[in-house]
């Protein structure tokens, strides 16, 4: 984030601050370590855990616990607890990199329909309802059935598809800040309309910028999740859907096959859900004072 | 409206025009290859060969026609696959949405009595869990709960083939038991976020002076708080059901899949698999209809409740 010495910010607190109020929550402390111990187990993981996650190690439907695997195996007989941490690689990588790009993309769009106004804010943010309308599980669908199930086709699909909240939330935001004094002197001082765009007005827009990206991460890994679930993920990668749906039709037989990516994901969702909570709580100072 | 199908329609197109291979490419894969001649003829049949532009005119004029194209793999017409199956996902999805509203509003209406009772704490719980639960996990839950350990459901479709004869309400609640489980699944992702929503909106209502006079002239506590502080405090909650329409068709999808629902989203699961574009194309822009149609109604709503509103 730039810093702007010379200019009063009304909507930043000082970080020292939020990082303050942040720690102070203990649901957000919580769910950012669970959130690091996945994305440890996820990268670092495998290193301590060797068995391949596509390797056929034992018998089918081994139940958890016994023959030395945790969690028991699959429908081929694959170890299960190293699906779990692979997948766990998977899912953050995802998760993560797809929410950035609905933020680039929705932050573009928001910042340049709310500063600039009339026709371009018109076009945009005809563009913006219209992403809101179509059903984005089956439009990602469409793309990744296309273009192919890859790691990169799967994170480009899902972040063009989720763009439009970021995109409004930061509108709204530009309307507001775009007409305070700071910005007036900024922009009689010189500065050109990129400059103020994206060194005086966004900086200020960042704090509920930043908590709906939080929220975007969690909603990418269900996103991906869904994906998978229905067989489109990248045939060389594990992930945790693409388990649920391998497994989904023998739930009589083993039915922890299921449940346990299940809660994988459910428990790394809540976790970033927990952060975003601690996130709004320590950047928005108007909730905090409640 | 319309602009937003267009959109969608040329959207289409341009992903068919991008995406690597064209039509001609998966038929001459499924006979088992074609030579540069064949393939030639095959793409002057499909118009393939004619300029960029006029190509999308013939695609949107097409499908203003109502012509989706054929379905490589069930070789019907996309649009009658997708019209058998429309209403199994229409019923679904307008069923669970409203099913969501009725206990969302309920419970926060309930919610708002006392604001830091359990029943606050139950809603915020739910949504926590409607956020972070993928819907097809929670599906699969229910159905190994309710259809296997404990066999109250059935299993998987619509109807119960072995009811062959018997008079309207008989297939009724046929259809009413096999849409119990889905409609539930699909609609315990929204419920929770429409409740939080009507509690807050209720807690304002409830401290304004309107109320208060309410109160004052000697109204009943049921007539105060159903008549004149619900009535005031739907709009957001109505307007934030709009929105969700999206997200509660591809929840849709997901649910249709693990419940065999035989509706839009199994179309949507086997077409994947069996790598047949026309009828996902056609799907797509189906389900944006229902979506558009979705927000109209909610529009009318809105107005409805407050006569202010123009549309």
């Amino acid at each position: 984030m730039l810093e702007n010495e010379e200019i009063e910010e009304p909507t930043i607190k000082p970080v020292k601050e939020i990082f303050l109020t942040f720690f102070k929550s203990y649901s957000a402390v919580t769910g950012l370590i669970i959130l690091i111990g996945i994305a440890v187990m996820g990268f670092i993981g495998p290193l301590f855990y060797p068995t391949d996650p596509f390797d056929m190690v034992w018998m089918p439907f081994s139940p958890p616990g016994t023959d030395g695997f945790l969690l028991g195996t699959d429908y081929l007989g694959r170890d299960i607890l190293s699906q779990i941490i692979n997948g766990a690689r998977v899912s953050i990588a995802i998760g993560f990199s797809a929410a950035l790009v609905s933020c680039f993309i929705g932050v573009g769009i928001g910042s340049f329909a709310g500063f600039y106004g009339g026709w371009v804010e018109e076009t945009l943010m005809r563009l913006t309802e219209f992403f809101q309308v179509l059903p984005t599980l089956l439009f990602a669908m469409v793309i990744v059935a296309l273009f192919g199930s890859s790691v990169l086709s799967i994170t480009l699909a899902i972040g063009a598809v989720s763009w439009a909240s970021v995109a409004r939330i930061t509108r709204s935001e530009f309307l507001r800040i775009k007409e305070l004094d700071f910005v007036l002197a900024s922009r009689a001082s010189g500065s050109n309309n990129l400059a103020l765009i994206f060194r005086v007005i966004l900086p200020n827009a960042a704090a509920p910028i930043i908590v709906q990206s939080a929220l975007l991460v969690g909603a990418a890994i269900t996103f991906e999740a869904g994906l998978a679930f229905l067989g489109l993920s990248d045939p060389n990668v594990i992930s945790w859907g693409q388990v649920i749906g391998s497994n989904r039709i023998y739930i009589l037989d083993a039915t922890y096959t299921v449940t346990i990516p299940g809660i994988a994901i459910f428990i790394t969702v809540l976790a970033i859900s927990l952060v975003g909570d601690g996130l709004n709580d320590a950047l928005n100072p108007k909730l905090r004072s409640r | 409206m319309l602009l937003v199908l267009l959109v969608v329609v040329i959207l289409n197109f341009l992903m068919l025009h991008l995406a690597p291979g064209d039509i001609a490419d998966t038929i001459a894969q499924t006979m088992g290859g074609a030579d540069e001649q064949d393939m030639a003829e095959l793409r002057k049949q499909y118009g393939l060969d004619q300029p960029f532009f006029i190509q999308l005119f013939n695609y949107v004029v097409r499908v203003a026609l109502l012509d989706f194209g054929q379905s490589h793999f069930y070789n019907l017409p996309v649009f009658d696959l997708i019209m058998e199956r429309f209403p199994a996902t229409l019923l679904l999805v307008f069923s669970a949405q409203i099913l969501s509203l009725f206990v969302g509003i309920l419970l926060g209406v309930y919610a708002a009595q006392n604001p830091n009772g359990l029943s606050s704490l139950f809603v915020n719980m739910f949504s926590l869990f409607g956020y972070a639960a993928p819907v097809f996990w929670t599906g699969i839950l229910l159905l190994i709960a309710f259809s296997l350990h404990i066999p109250i459901f059935p299993v998987s479709g619509m109807r119960d083939i072995t009811i062959e004869s018997g008079n309207f309400f008989v297939h009724f609640f046929d259809v009413l038991k096999h849409l119990f489980l889905p409609m539930i699944t699909l609609a315990s992702i929204f419920f929770a976020y429409y409740s939080r929503l009507c509690r807050a909106s209720m807690l304002e209502v409830l401290g304004a002076d309107f109320v208060r006079t309410a109160k004052a002239k000697g109204l009943s506590k049921k007539n105060v708080l159903l008549k004149h502080a619900l009535k005031n405090s739907l709009s957001p909650v109505i307007t934030f059901a709009g929105l969700s329409f999206s997200a509660v068709v591809s929840g849709a999808i997901l649910v249709e899949t693990v419940y065999s629902w035989p509706g839009l989203g199994t179309l949507a699961f086997n077409s994947i698999i069996s790598r047949d574009t026309p009828v996902l194309l056609g799907i797509l822009i189906f389900s944006t209809l229902m979506v558009t149609v979705g927000n109209l109604l909610t529009d009318l709503t809105l107005k409805a409740l407050d006569p202010r509103i123009k549309i």
